[in-house]
């Protein structure tokens, strides 16, 4: 069980999040012609790497905060945990 | 029976407290603190079981997790526990244990036929042999394999027994309390550092129970005792015994079982029967020890035959001899002590050793005590069936390929001794890949993944000293990380008997001629022929040659057998035992419970119950409940003898006649308030919310990105900036995390918040033509009338001095009102409603009730917007905007759901008008069509329309608007039907919607 550091509360066991997915993918923006495709991409495309995973957790058991987590697919390391609206470099 | 081979004034065992026990229907006794292998072993029982495949007589190997045969099936306090380990399990006064996997008895057993049958049984067999013909595999072969095979009976009954779950962290979590462990633990915790120490056995001090050593002045035993009463009066420091660590999971989180009360007669008041800790730790010290390797030769499976240090722990521990014409056969210094341990009990052991001319302090104490000792010889084979009778031992070659001097020697037992393998389970399991030392042919941890070290003989450390030292200095150095104190305890000085190096030999040639089984792994009978024939078959990879041949796998994982069956991989395919590596060693470590895992959560704790305010009226009124997600709802009020057909027709037909009230508390609800909040909704729901106005409610549908109808619901605005949102009573807590994942990651800078309401209130929705002149009674000061109070309006009232909410909404299609209240008044607010609605007829209607006026209004629920559906397959495609953008519209626009002959929904009506149609239901032109029938949809939700007298349901069909007045069949292969169906409306009842705004 993975044990995640939620920046608005500290570090909780796994079982007080749930996922949320790739935090990287971006919604495109209301009222904008976009393609078939594109948006198709948006919905339903998605990596699935091996290594470094930028991920969204919800913290549904605490602070009721998204929060983005950077960890290892494989290794399951956490490198760092930022809140939603946090810059990443 | 009497105990003929226990030893007087030897071992620890209580010997003021006999206890009796059962085994296999025979009453036995041994003392306090006897395990059932040792007090079996004083009474002279070694066979305790038959072997899985060859249903060959077993006894015990070793003397704890080690034991592969010993697996009994407990009876306890009306319990049934199979999985038993006769080694680990203390006796009690009553205990009951039987043999498994042996039929009809241990003694006579049909299986055993299978020894004599080997063809049937080769590596692989259950692939090859039980693969055809395929319908003989359930017929035969099944209840064959089923009857005479397996590892004891599951008990069918509930188990009434209590377990715990408890989580924990720790700076440093230790995992066997062996010198290593005790030394550690010592040092770490006198450092400041939060310990917890973890023994599996009753015992502390693991290695030290059985050695000959002095440590500080003190016995080893002595030593050990004095460390653990120290480290349980330190408030820092958690000690636990018969917790067993085992299984290592991500970011250090470790889990441990405690048996609490499985050594006693009956679980103690107030104490669960076991415990199951999940640790999280800063660090974690692995001194699991390390196992005895079993030597390899002919019948290396009869009872009898055990591993010499088994032998030594039987007698030091226990005070049991395990035999008393003791034959021990060793490739190393270890043999000798068990030797010496005999020879000081009065029995004289004939000790075998492998290597050419070893010499050693150890071994020239033996010589000093008068042992016999043999070297460069070697046990060729064990004999006897049930025991063992004698053995064939043999002069080995300088090459260790040829056998001289065949002799038959009597003996009672066989005390092998193949050096040591370290316990790296949990190093594994954190990640921890080994390497292999050629040192101590094993392997041993290599480079920490998690924060964890392996310290001791675990570590491959097999002298004391090393381990002492090295024990102190990394419980100071791990606390010393955390605590950042500088508190060093000085290191006693450790005498012990220096050793010299053992053999790499271990597996003893066959002589010419003979064809004994050689066993490596003693649990899944998997002998040397085995692994040979998964090679010759081109079996490479040791993972594969695993799962063939079954080496390693089940409960023992490999404890005792791992090593030797990688060093026969590598013989064979000339390579060395590195380049082959080990299989993966997967948790638990020793087997867990299933009790112990699951914890309270069982039954009704399975979940947590959910209650509305109102409940206690339901039940005193005859509800009947029903499971909707985690509330309990009335699903119909019972009069008399009324089935639920009955009365939820009762029910439904006074909503439609006079008036009924439903409790709708379940219903989810949530605020959403801000200056932001009408923007929000606007791109929340399908329909534009820009517009409307402060005391008025509307409908929404909400969809998916991908367009799929995600859940619906009226929301009203109290006043400018505040909403109030309600969600079906399934979706409630998805609806709130979807919003909350919009407001704070797509959307920031809406200025909105968004917090759950569903247990602030207690709702009634107040239903039927006769629910004005209700509400006009029950809210005197308030106007309630048709211009007043208008269709999809809202108010705030009061309701004999308690504030209210009243929204005019309707599910049922009738005239309809919601009452909302603060939770706490719930049950009076009800209450007034029966009582003030006694005049107009009124009776409360349940969930069944709920659904046939839904149903037969055509109202879409959870059984059309399934996950499947978009708006408009759901007759909702009026309240999908085409001007604004929403979450999922984009998605509404692809080829699929634009195609026109998407299934849509309908009413389905059957020709006889007496015939109730299935959920579930296909709907097909032609029932006689040749299989698969092409079918055109299915029915989501049935009913008896209450209106009509007469079955009514709705389905969602292909093309359903066009099938409209079509004659087709209503299928159900699951309950054998087939029904003539006509298509109708969904607004089988008021399709203007008349009512609700009458
Ligand atoms: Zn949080």
């Amino acid at each position: 069980m993975l044990y995640i550091f939620c920046p608005h509360c500290g570090s909780r066991s796994q079982n007080e999040f749930a996922y949320g997915g790739d935090a990287t993918v971006k919604r495109p923006e209301l009222n904008k012609e976009i393609s078939d495709q594109e948006w198709d991409n948006f919905v339903y495309l998605r990596k699935s790497p091996r290594g470094k995973h930028l991920e969204l957790w919800h913290h549904i058991s605490g602070c009721r905060q998204w929060i983005k987590v950077e960890r290892d697919t494989s290794t399951h390391e956490i490198f760092k945990t930022y809140k939603a609206t946090e810059l990443i470099e | 029976m009497s105990q003929d081979f226990r030893l007087d004034n030897v071992g620890m065992v209580n010997r003021n407290k006999k206890i009796s026990f059962i085994f296999n229907g025979k009453k036995y006794s041994g003392y306090e603190g006897d395990t059932i292998a040792s007090a079996l072993i004083a009474n002279g029982v070694h066979l305790v079981g038959r072997s899985f495949k060859y249903h060959r007589p077993r006894g015990f190997f070793g003397v704890g997790v080690d034991e592969p045969y010993a697996i009994l099936q407990l009876e306890r306090n009306n319990e049934r526990d199979p999985n038993i380990r006769a080694t680990e399990q203390e006796i009690f006064e009553g205990l009951e244990v039987k043999s498994v996997n042996c039929w009809p008895s241990v003694n006579f057993d049909i299986g055993a036929i299978n020894n004599f049958l080997k063809m049937f049984f080769p590596a692989g067999f259950y692939y090859k042999t039980f693969m055809w013909p395929p319908s003989f595999w359930y017929k035969i072969y099944e209840p064959f394999i089923r009857m005479a095979a397996g590892f004891g009976e599951a008990s069918i009954k509930h188990d009434k027994e209590r377990y715990e779950h408890k989580y924990e962290y720790c700076d440093l979590l230790i995992a066997g309390s062996g010198p290593s462990g005790l030394a550690s633990a010592y040092a770490a915790a006198k450092n400041g550092a939060r310990v917890i120490l973890a023994e599996d056995k009753p015992r502390y001090g693991g290695s030290l129970l059985t050695s000959d050593v002095n440590i500080g002045n003190q016995t080893g035993v002595e030593w050990s005792e004095k460390i653990i009463t120290e480290l349980k009066s330190m408030s820092n420091v958690i000690v636990k015994n018969r917790s067993q660590v085992f299984g290592y999971y991500d970011h250090n989180m470790l889990v441990m079982s405690e048996r609490i009360g499985d050594h006693l007669p009956k679980t103690q008041k107030y104490l669960p029967k076991q415990r199951l800790w999940y640790i999280r730790a800063k660090e974690v010290l692995i001194s699991s020890g390390s196992i005895e390797r079993p030597l390899v030769f002919g019948n290396n499976d009869t009872p009898g035959v055990m591993l010499s240090s088994a032998a030594k722990e039987y007698m030091k521990v226990y005070g049991v001899l395990v035999g008393k014409k003791p034959l021990i056969f060793t490739n190393n210094d270890s043999g000798y002590e068990t030797a010496i341990e005999f020879k000081k009990n009065g029995v004289s052991p004939l000790v075998l050793d492998t290597r050419k001319e070893p010499s050693s302090d150890i071994i020239t104490e033996a010589k000093n005590l008068g042992i016999e000792t043999k070297f460069s010889y070697v046990v060729v084979a064990a004999k006897g069936y049930k025991k063992v009778k004698s053995a064939d031992i043999a002069k080995i070659s300088d090459n260790k390929k040829d056998l001289s001097n065949i002799e038959n020697i009597e003996c009672d037992c066989i005390c092998v001794s193949g050096f040591w393998t370290p316990s790296i389970h949990l190093a594994s399991q954190s990640g921890n890949k080994s390497e292999f030392d050629e040192k101590i042919d094993a392997f041993i941890p290599k480079k920490s993944k998690q924060k964890e070290n392996t310290i001791g003989s675990a570590n491959g450390k097999f002298t004391l000293e090393e381990t002492i030292n090295e024990a102190f200095d990394k419980g100071y150095e791990v606390s010393n990380k955390i605590t950042e104190n500088n508190n060093k305890v000085s290191i006693p000085t450790v005498v012990e008997k220096k050793s010299t190096e053992h053999d790499k030999f271990w597996c003893v040639p066959l002589p010419k001629g003979k064809s004994y089984k050689r066993f490596l792994d003693f649990q899944n009978d998997v002998a040397v022929t085995d692994i040979e024939l998964a090679l010759r078959e081109g079996f490479r990879s040791i993972e594969h040659v695993k799962r063939y041949t079954t080496l390693g796998m089940a409960t023992d994982q490999g404890k005792t057998s791992n090593l030797n069956g990688l060093q026969l991989v590598s013989d064979i395919e000339n390579k060395v035992v590195p380049q082959v590596g080990h299989t993966t060693f997967r948790p638990p470590y020793t087997p867990v419970s299933i009790g112990a895992i699951v914890g309270r959560e069982v039954g009704k704790h399975s979940k947590p119950t959910r209650k509305s305010p109102m409940h206690e009226w339901h039940e005193k009124n005859n509800a009947v409940f029903v499971d909707a997600g985690v509330w309990l709802r009335p699903r119909y009020y019972k009069q008399g003898n009324e089935t639920l057909f009955e009365a939820s027709k009762r029910e439904a037909k006074n909503v439609r006649k006079n008036v009924g009230v439903c409790d709708v508390t379940t219903l989810g609800k949530i605020d959403v308030k801000g200056p932001d909040a009408a923007e929000f909704l606007n791109r929340v729901y399908t329909n534009a919310w820009l517009k409307l106005p402060v005391g008025k409610a509307r409908y929404g549908v909400m969809l998916r990105e991908d367009g799929i109808v995600m859940d619906d619901g009226t929301t009203t605005r109290i006043s400018e900036n505040h909403y109030h949102m309600t969600t079906t009573t399934a979706q409630a807590a998805n609806v709130l995390s979807h919003l909350e994942y919009y407001l704070q990651l797509v959307w920031p800078e809406l200025n909105v918040n968004v917090v759950s309401t569903t247990e602030q209130w207690a709702g009634a929705a107040i239903a039927g033509p006769n629910s004005r002149a209700l509400l006009m009674k029950l809210f005197p000061n308030t106007d309630v009338s048709n211009e007043g109070l208008p269709f999809m309006g809202y108010k705030e009232a009061d309701l004999s001095g308690i504030s209210a909410k009243i929204y005019r909404i309707s599910f049922s299609g009738e005239l309809a009102y919601e009452v909302n209240v603060e939770s706490d008044f719930g049950n009076f607010m009800w209450e007034k409603i029966i009582e003030v609605g006694k005049e107009f007829q009124i009776q409360p209607y349940g969930t069944e009730a709920l659904s046939t006026l839904r149903i037969e209004m055509g109202h879409v629920a959870g059984s059309e917007l399934d996950g499947r559906t978009i708006p408009h397959d759901a007759s909702l495609e009026g309240l999908v905007s085409k001007k604004k953008d929403f979450i999922g519209k984009r998605s509404l626009s692809r080829s699929a759901f634009t195609k026109p002959d998407r299934e849509k929904i309908v009413g389905v009506v059957p020709l006889d008008k007496t015939t109730s149609i299935p959920e579930g239901s296909y709907i097909v032109k032609d029932p006689n069509a040749k299989l698969p029938n092409p079918k055109l949809g299915h029915v989501s939700a049935s009913c008896w329309s209450v209106e009509y007298d007469n079955p009514f349901s709705l389905a969602i069909i292909k093309d359903g608007k066009k099938m409209i007045g079509q004659k087709l069949f209503a299928m159900s292969p699951l309950k054998n039907k087939t029904i003539p169906v006509e298509i109708v409306s969904s607004h089988y009842v008021d399709p203007e919607g008349k009512r609700v705004r009458a």
